[in-house]
C-alpha cells in the first residue's frame, strides 16, 4: 500500500484517477477498520486533509459549505451551523464515541453508504447537496442521490466529494433527527428519522422533507410523509398521518436488533416525534 | 516500498519515525517508539483503550494512520506525569481504586483529561458520555466515574 497525502483537488483527483484499487482518507473511522479487517486492500491510500478547505465550515449564499474532513467534533462546536441545522449537527454526533468524533465526517458517513448512517437522513431531510470532484470536473449532486445500494455509491471511479453544503435554513423553519438503539450510545440505527420542516405564522407546515435511514437499502425520502402534514397545523392528526405515511414507506429487513413489524411502528414514532422537535426549532424555540 | 518518514511532535518532543504506509499511529507509538502505554483492545475504534490527542482532540490512535502524524503534535498517557509527579487524575485513581486489571487506564485518563480541560465542571452524565466509547472489562465503571467526578472537584477547588 502507497500513502500520498496531496495539497491540491487537482493532485488527489490524478493520484486517484491513475490507480486501481485507490480510496481516500479523510477521518478514517470506516477505512481503517476495513484495512485491518482486510475487507479491501488498496494499493494507495490518498488522505485529502492537506488539501486547502477540507477542514473549513464556510457561510455561503446563507447556507454552509463542509469541507469533506470536517469532523463531528468540529461541527458539534460551531456556534452558527449548530444554530441553523441542530438536526444534522446531532445526528452526526451520534455516530460512534467522542474519539470516533474527533475524525468522523459527514462526507464519510455518506459514502460508506451504510443504510443505517446516522448523518445521511438528516442530511436527506435538510436538503444538502454535495460537491464531488473528478476526472471529469466538478459536479454537485444531490445527497440522497449519493448512495446506490449498501455499501456502494454513484461516484465514479477516481471522484470524491469535497464539500457538503447545506442551504440557508428557512426562516421558521426547523430539523430534527432521531434515531431507536437499544443501548444509550455506541451502537448503529435500527431506525433513524430526519425530519425538516417550515410553519407559517398561524403554525402550519408551509414545506416539509420527511427521511427515514436504517429500513431498506438506502436513505429513503418519504414524499407521502410530507404531503401528509403539508398546509396543516402538527396536532394529533396531522402526527398521526405522519406516522402512519412513514410506518408504511418503511421496508425493513428482520434481523437481531428488530423485527420486520417494529421497526415499521418505530419509524412512525420516530416521525412523530422527530417532527415535533423541528416544529419547536421552527418556532425559534429550544428543544 | 519504501517507509515512510515522519516528522511530529509527541509529548510536546520533537520525533521522527519510519512507518509503513499501512501501519497505525498506535502500531507506531507501541513498535517502533516503544511507548507501550496506550493498549491495543479491539483496533476497529470501539474500545478506547488507544486513546491519543492528535492537536488537541482525542482519537483513537488505532482509527488513524502513523504517516498522518506529519507535522502533528501527538500527546499520549507517556505525557501525562510530569517527571515523577503523576497527574491529579492518575494520583484520584490510585487513591480510589479506580482500575482493576489496569488495561483500559490509559485510555481512560487520557480521555478523562481531554474532557476536564474541555469542561471543568462535568455533570455525571457528561462524564459517562464522553467515556462511554472507554470500555472496562472488568465493568470498574462506577470507581472511574466518581474519580474523574472527584478529580475535577478538586481541581476547581485548587484553581
Amino acid at each position: 500500500m502507497r500513502y500520498e497525502a496531496p495539497q491540491s483537488v487537482e493532485a488527489a483527483v490524478d493520484l486517484l484517477a491513475g490507480a486501481e484499487g485507490a480510496f481516500v482518507l479523510a477521518g478514517g473511522t470506516d477505512l481503517l477498520v476495513k484495512l485491518r479487517s482486510e475487507m479491501l486492500e488498496p494499493d494507495l491510500v490518498v488522505d485529502i486533509k492537506r488539501i486547502a478547505g477540507m477542514k473549513e465550515i464556510t457561510p455561503e449564499d446563507g447556507g454552509w459549505r463542509i469541507g469533506a474532513a470536517v469532523s463531528g467534533a468540529e461541527m458539534g462546536e460551531h456556534a452558527g451551523l449548530v444554530a441553523d441545522w441542530p438536526g444534522v449537527v446531532e445526528a452526526a454526533g451520534l455516530i460512534g464515541s467522542t474519539q470516533v468524533q474527533g475524525r468522523a465526517t459527514l462526507a464519510g458517513n455518506l459514502c460508506n453508504a451504510s443504510p443505517a448512517a446516522d448523518s445521511v437522513p438528516a442530511m436527506v431531510a435538510a436538503n444538502a447537496t454535495v460537491r464531488i470532484v473528478g476526472p471529469q470536473g466538478t459536479r454537485d449532486i444531490a445527497v440522497i442521490d449519493v448512495p446506490e445500494s449498501p455499501g456502494k455509491t454513484t461516484l465514479a471511479p477516481g471522484e470524491f466529494i469535497a464539500s457538503v453544503f447545506l442551504p440557508a435554513k428557512p426562516k421558521q423553519g426547523g430539523d430534527a433527527y432521531l434515531r431507536f438503539i437499544p443501548r444509550t450510545e455506541m451502537d448503529i440505527a435500527v431506525v433513524g428519522c430526519g425530519v425538516s420542516l417550515v410553519l407559517d405564522s398561524a403554525g402550519k407546515v408551509t414545506s416539509a422533507r420527511v427521511s427515514l435511514g436504517a429500513v431498506g437499502p438506502k436513505v429513503m425520502l418519504v414524499e407521502a410523509a410530507a404531503e401528509a402534514i403539508l398546509g396543516r397545523a402538527l396536532d394529533d392528526s396531522a402526527l398521526e398521518d405522519l406516522a402512519a405515511a412513514c410506518s408504511a414507506a418503511a421496508s425493513p429487513i428482520e434481523d437481531k436488533r428488530g423485527t420486520v413489524d417494529f421497526r415499521r411502528h418505530v419509524a412512525g414514532v420516530l416521525a412523530r416525534r422527530a417532527a415535533e422537535i423541528a416544529a419547536t426549532r421552527a418556532k425559534g424555540e429550544t428543544a | 516500498m519504501s517507509q515512510i518518514h515522519v516528522t511530529t511532535s509527541i509529548n510536546g518532543d520533537a520525533t521522527e519515525f519510519l512507518c509503513e504506509a499501512e501501519d497505525t499511529l498506535l502500531d507506531v507509538l507501541r513498535d517502533r517508539l516503544g511507548m507501550t502505554g496506550s493498549k491495543e483492545g479491539c483496533g476497529t475504534g470501539d474500545c478506547g483503550a488507544c486513546s491519543v490527542t492528535v492537536d488537541g482532540r482525542l482519537v483513537c490512535s488505532c482509527l488513524m494512520l502513523g504517516a498522518e502524524a506529519e507535522g502533528r503534535e501527538v500527546t499520549t498517557i507517556e505525557g501525562m506525569a510530569t517527571g515523577d509527579r503523576l497527574h491529579p487524575l492518575q494520583e484520584k485513581f490510585i487513591e480510589m481504586a479506580a482500575l482493576q486489571c489496569g488495561i483500559c487506564t490509559p485510555g481512560i485518563l487520557v480521555a478523562a483529561k481531554s474532557l476536564l480541560e474541555k469542561n471543568p465542571d462535568p455533570s455525571e452524565e457528561e462524564v459517562r458520555y464522553w467515556l462511554a466509547g472507554n470500555l472496562c472489562r472488568c465493568t470498574g465503571y462506577d470507581k472511574i466515574i466518581r474519580a474523574v467526578m472527584d478529580t475535577a472537584a478538586d481541581l476547581r477547588r485548587a484553581s
